[in-house]
């Protein structure tokens, strides 16, 4: 069985997708209402594309694929994304 | 340079290895200069690409272990038996070889100087890397947060850094899980309720970071809230599969 990685794991492939961190992102879930860092949900890498799963209820929360010019990203598992923004000087 | 590490989309670089230090007879450091490199935080990592001439690409993260020092950027990487990445990094590549990295990455599990709360670092094996930043930022910021470090190992010859840690005025204890050197008084086993140091108990509210193979970081992280530490302040990071023979 494939040992899973955590949300820190998920921040190279996001960070070339948004421009603030996600790993320091709260994420809540959809199906539990689980409400914590994205570096700390479950993540399986070594499939074709990148599962993240809650750590609480084990919905899946993102879903990413790559090419090589294209990404599909699936959120639908996450219902509120809370990002910390720069704040004007 | 902080904010230039955190803030920004990322992108690919290209490296050259400058040189190449054996840590262990598993694992070596591989010191890169990175044009373009924006600096990073202690703690952050890197996604390494490796691209085979028929165009097949193979892609893991590795923590950075040196301290914010311009284009250079230096990673530890610990032989994975069978893997994928790790036996082309730690046997293969040579001095002057260019390597494609995407970086640095996360805002989560790192250390910023100036915090002056007591810090326990939790290290299974090459999960050391990261933290080992941590020590090598604190030093060379001249902090005075008080940090004890914790380090899970299978034997003394597989201990990263086992020069440079006494240098670091953090104390180490080594928590080796299969073989002791001669005099040990802990007994060899893994981490337990016992190996907590006093000084950093929950009452002292310390940052935690804990960073190992994923079955030594969930049982470190179930075994510091057994022993009371809020679970909000214990920040970790695993890399799945343990290396080296277990």
């Amino acid at each position: 069985m494939t040992t899973p990685l955590d949300g820190n794991a998920l921040g190279g492939a996001l960070g070339e997708l948004f421009t603030v961190d996600i790993t320091a992102a709260i994420a809540r879930c959809a199906g539990c209402q689980h409400t914590g860092p994205v570096a700390e949900l479950v993540v399986y890498a070594s499939a074709p594309g990148t599962i993240a799963r809650c750590p609480s209820c084990d919905q899946v929360l993102v879903r990413l694929v790559r090419s090589p010019d294209r990404a599909w990203l699936d959120l639908r598992g996450v219902s509120v994304i809370e990002l910390a923004v720069p704040s004007p000087a | 340079m902080a904010r230039a590490a955190v803030l920004g989309r990322l992108t690919w670089h290209v490296g050259t290895v400058r040189a190449v230090r054996a840590e262990t007879p598993w694992a070596r450091t591989i010191v890169l200069d990175v044009p373009g490199w924006p600096g990073h935080l202690a703690g952050q990592h890197v996604d390494v690409r490796l691209t085979a001439p028929d165009g097949y690409q193979a892609q893991r993260s590795y923590s950075i272990a040196s301290a914010a020092d311009g284009e250079r950027v230096e990673l530890t990487v610990e032989l994975v038996p069978d893997g994928e990445v790790s036996p082309y990094l730690v046997s293969v590549l040579e001095v002057g070889d260019l390597l494609e990295l995407r970086g640095p990455v996360g805002g989560w599990f790192v250390w910023r100087p100036g915090t002056p709360d007591p810090v326990l670092l939790v290290a299974g094996g090459s999960g050391l890397v990261p933290l080992m930043a941590m020590l090598r930022t604190r030093a060379a910021s001249g902090s005075a947060a008080p940090f004890h470090l914790l380090y899970s190992v299978r034997e003394p010859a597989a201990a990263l850094y086992a020069d440079e840690l006494p240098t670091l005025g953090v104390p180490v204890s080594y928590l080796f899980t299969r073989r002791t050197p001669p005099g040990t008084r802990r007994p060899i086993g893994r981490i337990s309720l016992l190996d907590l140091p006093a000084g950093f108990t929950p009452d002292r509210h310390p940052s935690v970071y804990a960073c190992g193979p994923t079955g030594f970081v969930e049982a470190a992280a179930d075994l510091l809230t057994t022993a009371g530490h809020d679970a909000q302040r214990i920040r970790t990071e695993r890399f799945g599969p343990t290396g080296g023979n277990p």
